[in-house]
């Protein structure tokens, strides 16, 4: 399991309810059901990773989070899930809110647009970045609003959002940010993973 | 139709106040069994058949010589493994593979015709109950059904919340939509309008509403299959002829298709019990019982939901089965949710479509190894 999903895991704590949104093949939804007794949804709109899921014994509902997160009421879940997902939809804000509506809190990750090597490759090569965390060319990426950790920091601040915790990734390194060392990890981590609340 | 060898029946001796305001008791519940109920009694499934279904879910029919209903999903290793589970299914009241039905007889001796009452899916969910008590299961690991399968399963689990763990309605509704009710209007119509109905006397005027029974199940039928099905399956051949032949008969393979279905289901069906169960399927309105609240129908359950529909289902679409999901999902309940690609229309759920088995397979076996 990519280290992404053990540093989630580990800002989950045991036993509470939790919502995955764009769950893919259910691998976190599994690891926290088997290890920490959660009681985890899914909501994904791809109908063959749904069909793995189900193959896992997972409760997942095809939908599109853009629609369908209106039918949980408030603060039905302790924890909604976003990984890697919020700059592919149309409209990130109004996704973001509706994570924070449904969850006490959300743990919203997002591949840092500031990583050293994505200014590297843009700088010196011209093209659009390729990396680990952005694998697809322009033409196909699914990426609709890509930002940097940076961004998405002050995006929260600005909208009143409470951040409890934000981690830079580098592959297995994990380190906190805060408003001091925002640029030093706006540019080495290639993930941002907050755990937020409004 | 009135082949008594064959058929298991359990009479209910409780009286059963129907909703229409009158009560039965003493009548007979046709139902049969598949695999072998475990001694905890934990794995039983009660099977909730459609509109023109009967009891005989899989293997060959006792009756009609043909293959179950849903030999496809039920039988053993398939999705409903009968190796691993006991399934039941009985014919709904008002049917006519011996449950008690409007070709029976009323305590004069008469055939009921139109004189039987007008039975609701409330009522049939009712009479089967029964079956629970017979078998000694306290509780179900499962319900499934689709259409108006799909409408007992929710009405079952709402009237008796904690009696089964997992709920599986497919290609269903809460709520009959207009569309529904017109073309269940229209079979209705069809079969009245045949001069040989007689008021619904036929048996004991010795005529047989063959005609519109069959005109009924023609209209039908289209709804059950899609545009893109037919057309891929018949487009425009001809049936066994070079050219048109300017007049009316089956010049289309699709007309042959059709008048062969509608003959062969009026050997096997009776016409007042379409008007009957049509009837159910039209009344049906599972959140009106609820004062328009649909979430209230489930809110003392603690069973868990797997709803499944079907992308090219225009007669119970997604929509409609989705409204399902989002009434448990406003109340937190434990709900899975799948469309499955298909372009086999409502019929898909009772055809061999291998990602709709697959899942139905996957979420039964998963959720036994659990419980």
């Amino acid at each position: 399991m990519k280290n992404e999903f053990k540093v989630i895991a580990d800002l989950i704590e045991k036993d509470k309810k939790v919502l995955d949104v764009g769950c893919a093949d259910g691998t976190l939804m599994k690891f926290l059901k088997e290890n920490k007794n959660v009681n985890i949804r899914g909501l994904e709109i791809s109908k063959e990773k749904v069909q793995e899921c189900i193959a896992k014994g997972l409760t997942v509902i095809e939908g599109n989070a853009e629609k369908d997160l209106q039918q949980f009421p408030d603060k039905s879940f302790d924890y909604v899930v976003l990984s890697q997902t919020l700059q592919a939809f149309l409209n990130p804000e109004l996704v973001l809110d509706e994570l924070l509506r449904v969850g006490k809190r959300a743990i919203v990750t997002i591949p840092n647009f500031g990583y050293w090597k994505v200014r590297f490759h843009l700088l010196f090569k011209g093209t659009m970045p390729i990396t680990k965390t952005l694998p697809d060319e322009w033409y196909n990426t699914p990426n609709l609003h890509m930002c940097t950790i940076k961004d998405f920091f002050y995006f929260v601040k600005s909208k009143e959002i409470k951040i409890f915790k934000s981690l830079a990734l580098n592959n297995i390194n994990t380190s906190l940010i805060n408003s001091n060392n925002l640029g030093i990890k706006n540019l080495f981590a290639d993930l941002g993973i907050f755990l937020i609340e409004k | 139709m009135n082949t008594e060898k064959n058929i298991k029946t359990l009479i209910i001796k409780k009286p059963l106040k129907l909703d229409c305001g009158k009560t039965i008791k003493d009548f007979p519940i046709a139902y049969e069994t598949y695999g072998s109920l475990n001694s905890k009694k934990d794995n039983a499934i009660l099977v909730f058949h459609a509109l023109t279904g009967d009891q005989f879910v899989t293997g060959t029919n006792p009756v009609t010589k043909k293959d179950g209903w849903w030999s496809y999903a039920v039988g053993p290793n398939k999705a409903i493994d009968t190796n691993k589970y006991f399934v039941i299914c009985s014919n709904v009241i008002g049917g006519c593979m011996g449950s008690y039905g409007p070709s029976h007889k009323d305590s004069d001796q008469n055939i009921f015709g139109t004189n039987f009452p007008v039975i609701t899916i409330n009522d049939m969910v009712n009479a089967q109950y029964n079956l629970l008590e017979h078998f000694g299961i306290n509780q179900l690991f499962s319900i499934a059904g689709g259409s108006m399968g799909g409408m007992q399963v929710l009405q079952f689990i709402s009237n008796f919340p904690d009696k089964s763990k997992t709920v599986i309605p497919i290609a269903t509704t809460s709520s009959h939509s207009a569309q529904n009710i017109a073309f269940n209007e229209l079979g209705r119509q069809a079969i009245t309008a045949d001069s040989d109905w007689k008021n619904g006397n036929y048996t004991s005027n010795k005529t047989n509403p063959g005609k519109g029974l069959a005109v009924a199940r023609m209209a039908a039928h289209i709804t059950y299959l899609s545009k893109k099905g037919l057309q891929e399956k018949f487009g425009r051949k001809l049936q066994e002829r070079e050219d048109l032949k300017f007049g009316f008969d089956a010049d289309f393979q699709i007309e042959s298709y059709l008048r062969y279905q509608g003959s062969v289901f009026v050997d096997r069906f009776d016409a007042n019990s379409y008007l009957y169960i049509t009837r159910a399927m039209d009344y049906f309105d599972l959140s009106k019982q609820f004062k328009g609240n649909l979430s209230d129908a489930f809110i003392n359950t603690k069973a868990k939901f797997f709803i499944i529909s079907f992308t090219s289902d225009w007669l119970y679409p997604t929509q409609e089965n989705k409204d399902i999901v989002i009434a448990l999902n406003s109340i937190g309940a434990d709900v899975g949710f799948v469309e499955i690609e298909s372009d086999k229309g409502h019929d898909s759920f009772l055809l061999d479509v291998p990602d709709f088995l697959n899942a139905l397979k996957n979420f039964l076996d998963k959720s036994y190894d659990e419980k």
